[in-house]
C-alpha cells in the first residue's frame, strides 16, 4: 500500500496538469461570458466531488452505527472534512463568476441557497466532532450525519418550492454545450476526484496514526507507577 | 406496552410538576421572546400594512430562540445527582424518556406560543386574511418539528464542551427546511394565500425526523 501512494500522487499530478491545460487552452472561449466562464471547469467538478464525499460520509456513518468499526468512523470524518473544503471552493468560485456575469455577488437562487445550507449542515457536523469528548464522538457524529443526510431532500424540496415562487435569475443558458467544453469538464472532474481521494487517503493515515499515538499515551500513563510522573 | 407508557407519563408529570413549582423555563422563554419582539420593532415600522409580510418570520424567530432556552434546560437537571446515569443503567426503555422530554418541551413551547400570540397581534396589528385554523396546524406541526429535533440535539450537546452553545449550532442547520416551511406557511395564511404545500412538507418532516430520532436516541443516550 505504501508504494501505491507515491504512484497515485504522480498520476494525479499529471492528470491535474492535463485538466488545467484542457480548461485553459483547449476548451473554446465562451461567446458571451468570455474567459470568466472557465471557472466553470473548477466550480462544477468541485460541487460534484463534494456531493460524492457527503454521500460517502452518510454511508460510512450508517456502517459505523451498525458495525461500530473505527475505520468507518475515520472514513466518515475524513470525507466530511474534505467535502466541506470542496463545498467551500464551490461557494467561493460561484460569486467570482457571478459578479461579472450576473452583476451581483450572490443571489438567493435555489442552487446557491441549498448548497449554502448543505455547507452549514456539514460544518455543524465538524463542530460537533470538535466539541465532544473523544470517546463519544464517533457515535454522536454518526447520528448527526444520518439526520443531516436525511435533511438534504427536505432542503432541496423546500427551497425549490420557495424559489420557484419568485422570478429566477437566468442561469448560464440551457441548450447545447461544445463537446470540447464537455471534455474539459469531465477531465477536470476526474482529476478533482483523484485529488480528493488522495487528500482523503493521506488524511485517513494521519488520523489513524494520531489515534494510535493517543492510545499509546493513554496506555503509558496507565501503566506508569504512581508518583513517577512527577 | 403499559410499562413504557407508564414511564413516559411518570417522567412527563415529574417535569411538569417541577416546572409548575419553579416556572424557570416558561418565565425565561416569555421574557426572552418579549425582548425579541421589542428589539424587532425598532428595525421596521411595526404598524405598517407591510409588516404582515414579515410577521411570519418574526414570530417564528422569536419562538425558535425562546425554545432553545427551554431545550437547554431539558437535560441539565438530570445531570445533577447522576439521574441520567441511573436512567441509563435501569432497564427502562430510552425512548420512553425521550418521548416524555419531547412532550414536556412541546407543552412548554405551546404555552409560550399561546401567551405570546395575543401580544404579537396587538403589537403588530395583525389580522389574518386566510383561514385561522390552518395557523393552528402550522403551530402544532412547527412546534413539534422544533422540539423533537431540539430534545434530541440537547441530549447530544449534553456530552460536549460548552453545551449551551452547541445546541443552536446543531439544531438550526437541520431545522432550516422546517423553519422555512413554518415562516412561509404563516406568511401565506396571513396574506390569504394557499399554504397546503408547506403544511404537508412540515408534516412529512415531522414524521421522518420523529422516526429517526426514536431510532437513534438509545444510541446517543448510551454513547461512550
Amino acid at each position: 500500500m505504501k508504494k501505491v501512494f507515491p504512484i497515485l500522487v504522480v498520476l494525479t499530478g499529471i492528470l491535474l496538469s492535463y485538466a488545467l491545460y484542457q480548461a485553459l487552452v483547449v476548451a473554446p472561449t465562451e461567446q458571451t461570458m468570455g474567459n470568466v466562464q472557465r471557472i466553470f471547469y473548477y466550480h462544477v467538478p468541485s460541487a460534484w466531488t463534494a456531493f460524492i464525499l457527503f454521500f460517502v460520509n452518510f454511508g460510512a456513518s450508517i456502517a459505523y452505527l451498525i458495525k461500530r468499526r473505527p475505520t468507518a468512523d475515520i472514513i466518515a470524518l475524513v470525507s466530511a472534512e474534505v467535502g466541506v473544503v470542496f463545498c467551500t471552493v464551490v461557494l467561493v468560485t460561484g460569486p467570482i463568476w457571478a459578479r461579472p456575469v450576473w452583476g451581483i455577488w450572490w443571489t438567493w437562487d435555489m442552487r446557491l441557497t441549498s448548497t449554502l445550507v448543505l455547507w452549514l449542515i456539514y460544518v455543524s457536523y465538524l463542530f460537533l466532532r470538535r466539541f465532544s469528548s473523544s470517546g463519544e464522538t464517533p457515535l454522536l457524529a454518526a447520528a448527526l450525519a444520518v439526520l443531516g443526510a436525511l435533511c438534504v431532500p427536505f432542503v432541496y424540496f423546500s427551497i425549490w418550492f420557495f424559489r420557484t415562487q419568485h422570478p429566477q435569475p437566468v442561469m448560464g443558458g440551457g441548450g447545447s454545450i461544445d463537446p470540447r467544453m464537455m471534455h474539459a469538464l469531465l477531465i477536470n472532474w476526474l482529476a478533482f476526484s483523484c485529488f480528493a481521494f488522495l487528500v482523503c487517503w493521506s488524511r485517513y493515515r494521519l488520523e489513524k496514526l494520531q489515534r494510535e499515538v493517543d492510545h499509546a499515551h493513554a496506555m503509558k500513563s496507565l501503566l506508569e507507577p504512581h508518583g513517577s510522573a512527577r | 406496552m403499559s410499562a413504557p407508557t407508564g414511564i413516559t407519563r411518570a417522567t412527563l408529570l415529574k417535569d411538569l410538576r417541577l416546572e409548575w413549582r419553579s416556572k424557570d423555563a416558561i418565565n425565561s422563554m416569555l421574557f426572552f421572546s418579549l425582548l425579541v419582539v421589542v428589539v424587532f420593532s425598532f428595525s421596521f415600522d411595526p404598524t405598517a400594512e407591510e409588516s404582515r409580510q414579515i410577521a411570519g418570520g418574526l414570530i417564528w424567530v422569536a419562538f425558535l430562540f425562546a425554545a432553545v432556552v427551554a431545550l437547554n434546560q431539558t437535560w441539565a437537571r438530570e445531570i445533577r445527582n447522576q439521574v441520567l446515569d441511573a436512567y441509563r443503567v435501569s432497564p427502562a426503555p430510552a425512548n420512553s424518556l425521550f418521548l416524555a422530554k419531547t412532550l414536556g418541551n412541546f407543552i412548554f413551547v405551546t404555552v409560550l406560543e399561546a401567551l405570546m400570540t395575543p401580544l404579537f397581534i396587538a403589537f403588530y396589528r395583525l389580522h389574518s386574511l386566510g383561514p385561522e385554523w390552518q395557523l393552528l396546524l402550522v403551530a402544532i406541526f412547527g412546534t413539534w418539528a422544533l422540539v423533537v429535533n431540539g430534545t434530541f440535539f440537547a441530549a447530544m450537546s449534553l456530552r460536549t464542551r460548552s453545551r449551551e452553545i452547541m445546541l443552536p449550532l446543531l439544531l438550526f442547520p437541520i431545522s432550516i427546511p422546517a423553519i422555512l416551511a413554518m415562516v412561509q406557511s404563516t406568511t401565506a395564511i396571513l396574506n390569504g394565500e394557499g399554504a397546503r404545500f408547506w403544511i404537508v412538507l412540515l408534516a412529512t418532516y415531522d414524521l421522518v425526523f420523529t422516526t429517526v430520532c426514536l431510532l437513534l436516541f438509545e444510541t446517543v443516550l448510551n454513547a461512550e
